[in-house]
C-alpha cells in the first residue's frame, strides 16, 4: 500500500493501453483500475489525467455517478448486504442495522483494523433466497441477525466486548 | 441450412449420447442462486462419490430450472429409468441419492420433484405435474437448467441458431414482418411493439447502426434476466443477431450489470463460441451481413435502464437521460440509429423465427402475445422464476404456481414493476397479467419482478422503501424528480416515524402528480407509482400511522414495542440466547423483560419463544399481537425443504 504511487502510475498506463479510445472507454478503464487497486485513488485519477488528457475532475465526475466506484480503500473482506425489495420485506433493514452495530461501522465504512468493509447494494438478484448478504462474493441466504454473527465469525470477526 | 450442418450433426450426436448415456449423468443447477444454496458442495460430493464407486458418472453444471425455493436442484440420469429431478439436495442427500438411485437403481422419492417424462415412474409423478410447474408454459426458459450453458453443442442440439439461419434466408423485411405478426412487445416494461422500433431504426439515415442489449437489470426484486443469461446465454445472443440483421446494425453491445459476474463470464464464453463458428464477423456465412458483439459492464445506476441514459453510459459519460425526441432509433449511440432491447425480448426472437409467428401468437391474450417470465419473491411459499402466457391471472401465478403465502400468512398485495410499479391489492387478484390491465390498475408490467406481500408488510413502509430507492437513483438533472422525490421521501419518513400530519397525504398526492407529469425520463415519471397505488388501495394504513400512531403490520420500529407477558413467561432463557442485541434480561425461571432502548426489533425472540408459552407479543397503538404463526422457525428464512 505504501509504495502505491509508483505502482499506480504504471498500472494506469497499462490499463489505458488496453483501450483504443480512452474517453469512450473511461468507465471500463475506471473499472479495471478499481479491480486492481480496490478503489479509485486520487493518485490514479491524476495518473489517468497525465496519460489520457481526461481531467481528473471529469473522470471523478463520471465515477461518482455510479455506485460501483469507491474512493476509499476497502477492507480485506468485503461485505455486501442486499437491500432489494424481496430482502426488504424479509427485514433486510434490521440485518443492515445490526451489521453496522455489530461491526461498529456505518454503511460504506471500513472497520478501523481494515479487515471488513460494509456496503449496501440495491439487489444481488438472489431474491428467492432473501434476505441475502455476500462476503467476498460468497452468497449467504436466509440471513438472520444470529446467522450474520456466525458468518462474520467464519471470517475471523470477534466482537471485542460482550458475548460472542 | 447448409451452414453449420456439420456442427449440428456433431451437436445432435453429442446430445443423444448424453441422453442415452450408459453411464450416469448428474445435472446440478449452479446459477448464482443455486450456488448460494450450496450447489458447489453438491457438485463436489457427487464427484467424490462417483470416484469412490468407480462409476465414472458425469457431473454437469447447468443454469436454474426456476423453482428457487427447492435449490439446490439436481437432475439425475441413470440408465433404466426416466431422469429424476430432485430438490433441496445438500451434500448429505447427494451421497444418499448416489447410493440409492445411481448405484442402486431405486430413486429417492422423498426428495423428488418429478420425473422428466410424460408418465409417472417409480411412484414419482412427472415434473410437469408439480404444482409449481403445472401452469407454466416454458418457452424462453426451456433450456434453463437443462443444458450446459457453456457448451455450444447443447444449444445447437435443441435447434439453436436455426432461427437466425432462417432469418438470413428470409431477409430483414420479412423478419420484421414475422415479428410483427407474432405480436412481440418489449419485455423491459413499457411494452412497445418490437417491430415498430425496428422499422424506425431500419429506415433512419446514418451508419453504422447499433443494437444494445439492456442487461442492466436494476429493479430490486427482479432476476429474470440474470437467470436467462446464466442459463442460456446463446438464446439472447442469437436474438441479437436476428435483431441486428433486421435493423441493419453492424455492432451490438450487451450492457450487463457488474453485479452479475457469472452472467458476464458465460456471455464471454458464448461470444467466443459464436466467433469460432463463424456466427460473428465481417461477412457471416457469405451473406454480406456483418455483425460483432461486445460486452459493456454497467457500473451501477438504476437510471441507466432508461434508453438515453444507458447510451450516455456506454459512451463513457455520466448516465443522465436526454429529452426525447430524437429517439435513439433515429439518433442514439454516438448519434447513430440505435435499438435498445431487453434481454427477454431478445430471448423470444429465436423462438419466433424458428417456429413462426403463428405458433408464437398461439398463447397470450388479445393485446399481449406470447409468454412472460416473472420472478416470484417476497412472502410467497414457492419462490422462483416462472414463465406463463400473458393474460394469466395473478391468482394463478400467486396461488396455483406460487403456492400462496409462506407460513400460513394472509395475502395482502403484490408489487409489480419494481420502483416504477405499484401494489395491486388482494381484491384484484383475478386481474389478468398483461400490459393494459396492469396499467389500468395503476402499476406497470415492468421487467417481471413480483414481490408478494402479506399482513406483515406495511404498505407505507413499502412506499417509503421504493421512494428511498428512486430518490437515491434520481440523477438530479431535472427539478421535478430531484426535488420531488426528496420531498415525498421526507414526508413518508415522517409518517413511518409516527410524526405525520393529516395534511401530509394531500401534499403527497400533489407532489406525486407533479413529479409524474414534469419529469424528464421514465424514472421520474414512474417514481410516484408506489406512493399513488398504496394511497389508492391502502389509504387506511397511512391514516392509522398518522392518527393513531399504529402500524398494523408491526414493522415500523418507532411505532412498535416488543413486550414479554410476565404471566406467560417461564424464564427459560430461549429468547435471551436468540437476542442478538442482548436486550432481554431476567433471572432464570422467573419472568424476563425487554430493554426497550436496546431492542432492535428483529423478531428473533418471537421466533425463539416456545409456541406453548407464546409469552412475547408486540403492541402498536391500540393493537396488540401475540405471534400467531409460531410454526415459522427463522423469521425471514425461506422454506428450504429437505435441508438437514
Amino acid at each position: 500500500m505504501a509504495a502505491a504511487t509508483v505502482d499506480t502510475e504504471t498500472l494506469v498506463k497499462d490499463v489505458v493501453a488496453r483501450y483504443a479510445d480512452a474517453r469512450a472507454g473511461l468507465i471500463p478503464i475506471l473499472q479495471d483500475i478499481q479491480a486492481a487497486l480496490g478503489y479509485i485513488s486520487p493518485q490514479a485519477l491524476r495518473a489517468l489525467e497525465r496519460e489520457t488528457g481526461i481531467s481528473a475532475n471529469e473522470a471523478y465526475g463520471v465515477a461518482t455517478f455510479y455506485t460501483q466506484f469507491r474512493f476509499t480503500a476497502p477492507g480485506k473482506h468485503r461485505i455486501q448486504v442486499c437491500n432489494g425489495t424481496a430482502c426488504h420485506v424479509r427485514a433486510a433493514a434490521r440485518i443492515t442495522e445490526e451489521l453496522c452495530r455489530y461491526l461498529g461501522v456505518a454503511v460504506g465504512g471500513t472497520t478501523p483494523d481494515g479487515e471488513f468493509s460494509l456496503e449496501r447494494v440495491a439487489c444481488l438478484g438472489c431474491c428467492a433466497l432473501s434476505p441475502v448478504l455476500t462476503v467476498d462474493g460468497k452468497v449467504y441466504a436466509g440471513v438472520t441477525p444470529k446467522k450474520m454473527q456466525r458468518i462474520l465469525k467464519e471470517y475471523g470477526f470477534e466482537r471485542k466486548a460482550g458475548k460472542s | 441450412m447448409s451452414h453449420l450442418a456439420e456442427a449440428y450433426a456433431r451437436a445432435k450426436a453429442e446430445w443423444r449420447a448424453l441422453e442415452e448415456s450408459p453411464a450416469p449423468v448428474v445435472y446440478v443447477g449452479a446459477a448464482t442462486c443455486g450456488r448460494a444454496a450450496g450447489a458447489e458442495e453438491v457438485i463436489a460430493r457427487f464427484r467424490e462419490e462417483s470416484e469412490k464407486a468407480g462409476l465414472d458418472a458425469r457431473v454437469i453444471e447447468v443454469g436454474c430450472l426456476g423453482p428457487c425455493c427447492f435449490e439446490p436442484l439436481v437432475i439425475v440420469h441413470a440408465p433404466g429409468g426416466p431422469d429424476v429431478c430432485y430438490g433441496g439436495v445438500g451434500a448429505k442427500e447427494a451421497s444418499e441419492i448416489f447410493a440409492r438411485h445411481i448405484a442402486g437403481g431405486a430413486p429417492c422419492a422423498e426428495w423428488a420433484l418429478g420425473v422428466l417424462s410424460d408418465t409417472a415412474a417409480h411412484g414419482i409423478a412427472p415434473l410437469t405435474e408439480h404444482p409449481m410447474m403445472r401452469g407454466q408454459v416454458r418457452r424462453v426458459l426451456a433450456n434453463c437448467g437443462r443444458i450446459d450453458p457453456e457448451n455450444f453443442a447443447h444449444y445447437l442440439a435443441g435447434g439453436g441458431y436455426e432461427g437466425f439461419l432462417r432469418a438470413l434466408e428470409m431477409g430483414p423485411e420479412n423478419v420484421i414482418e414475422e415479428v410483427k405478426n407474432a405480436g412481440l412487445r418489449g419485455r423491459g416494461g413499457a411494452g412497445f411493439p418490437t417491430w415498430r422500433k425496428w422499422t424506425f431504426a431500419r429506415s433512419a439515415p446514418g451508419t453504422p447502426k447499433y443494437l444494445i442489449c439492456n442487461a442492466d437489470e436494476g429493479d430490486p426484486g427482479a432476476f429474470m434476466n440474470r437467470s436467462l443469461l446464466e442459463g442460456d446465454p446463446h438464446a439472447v445472443l442469437e436474438g441479437m443477431l436476428i435483431a441486428g440483421l433486421a435493423i441493419g446494425a453492424s455492432e451490438g453491445y450487451v450492457y450487463c450489470r457488474a453485479e452479475y459476474p457469472l452472467a458476464i463470464q458465460r456471455l464471454e464464453i458464448a461470444i467466443g463460441q459464436m466467433r469460432d463458428a463463424g456466427l460473428l464477423g465481417a461477412d457471416i456465412f457469405g451473406s454480406g451481413f456483418a455483425f460483432d458483439i461486445h460486452i459493456k459492464k454497467g457500473a451501477g445506476a438504476f437510471v441507466c435502464g432508461e434508453e438515453t441514459a444507458l447510451i450516455a453510459s456506454v459512451e463513457g459519460r455520466r448516465g443522465m437521460p436526454q429529452p426525447k425526441p430524437p429517439f435513439p432509433a433515429i439518433s442514439g449511440l454516438w448519434g447513430k440509429p440505435t435499438v435498445i432491447q431487453n434481454v427477454e425480448t431478445l430471448g423470444n426472437l429465436p423462438l419466433i423465427l424458428r417456429n413462426g409467428a403463428e405458433w408464437y401468437a398461439g398463447v397470450g391474450s388479445e393485446s399481449s402475445k406470447g409468454t412472460k417470465t416473472f420472478a416470484l419473491a417476497g412472502k410467497i411459499a414457492r419462490t422462483g422464476l416462472v414463465e406463463v402466457p400473458l393474460g394469466t391471472t395473478l391468482r394463478q401465478i400467486v396461488f396455483d404456481i406460487g403456492g400462496g403465502i409462506a407460513d400460513g400468512g394472509t395475502f395482502k398485495a403484490v408489487q409489480t414493476g419494481g420502483p416504477s410499479g405499484g401494489c395491486i391489492p388482494a381484491e384484484k387478484v383475478d386481474l389478468p397479467v398483461d400490459y393494459e390491465s396492469l396499467t389500468a390498475a395503476g402499476t406497470i408490467m415492468g421487467s417481471g419482478g413480483m414481490i408478494v406481500l402479506d399482513e406483515d408488510s406495511c404498505m407505507v413502509d413499502i412506499a417509503r422503501f421504493f421512494l428511498g430507492f428512486t430518490q437515491a437513483e434520481s440523477c438530479g438533472k431535472c427539478v421535478p424528480c430531484r426535488v420531488g422525490t426528496r420531498a415525498m421521501l421526507g414526508i413518508l419518513e415522517r409518517i413511518v416515524a409516527g410524526n405525520g400530519t393529516p395534511k401530509d397525504l394531500e401534499t403527497l398526492e400533489e407532489i406525486a402528480a407533479t413529479v409524474k407529469q414534469g419529469s424528464l425520463c421514465g424514472l421520474g415519471q414512474t417514481a410516484p407509482n408506489p406512493v399513488q397505488t398504496t394511497l389508492r388501495y391502502f389509504r387506511h394504513e397511512y391514516e392509522e400511522h398518522i392518527q393513531s400512531k399504529e402500524c398494523r403490520a408491526f414493522t415500523c420500529p418507532p411505532l412498535v414495542w416488543y413486550q414479554i407477558d410476565p404471566a406467560r413467561c417461564i424464564g427459560c432463557g430461549l429468547c435471551v440466547r436468540a437476542c442478538p442485541a442482548d436486550a432481554i434480561h431476567g433471572e432464570s425461571k422467573s419472568p424476563h423483560f425487554i430493554d426497550q432502548n436496546a431492542c432492535i426489533h428483529c423478531s428473533s425472540c418471537l421466533a425463539a419463544c416456545a409456541p406453548a408459552n407464546a409469552a412475547i407479543y408486540r403492541t402498536s397503538g391500540e393493537r396488540r399481537r401475540v405471534e400467531p404463526r409460531m410454526e415459522r422457525k427463522d423469521p425471514g428464512a425461506p422454506a428450504q425443504p429437505g435441508k438437514g
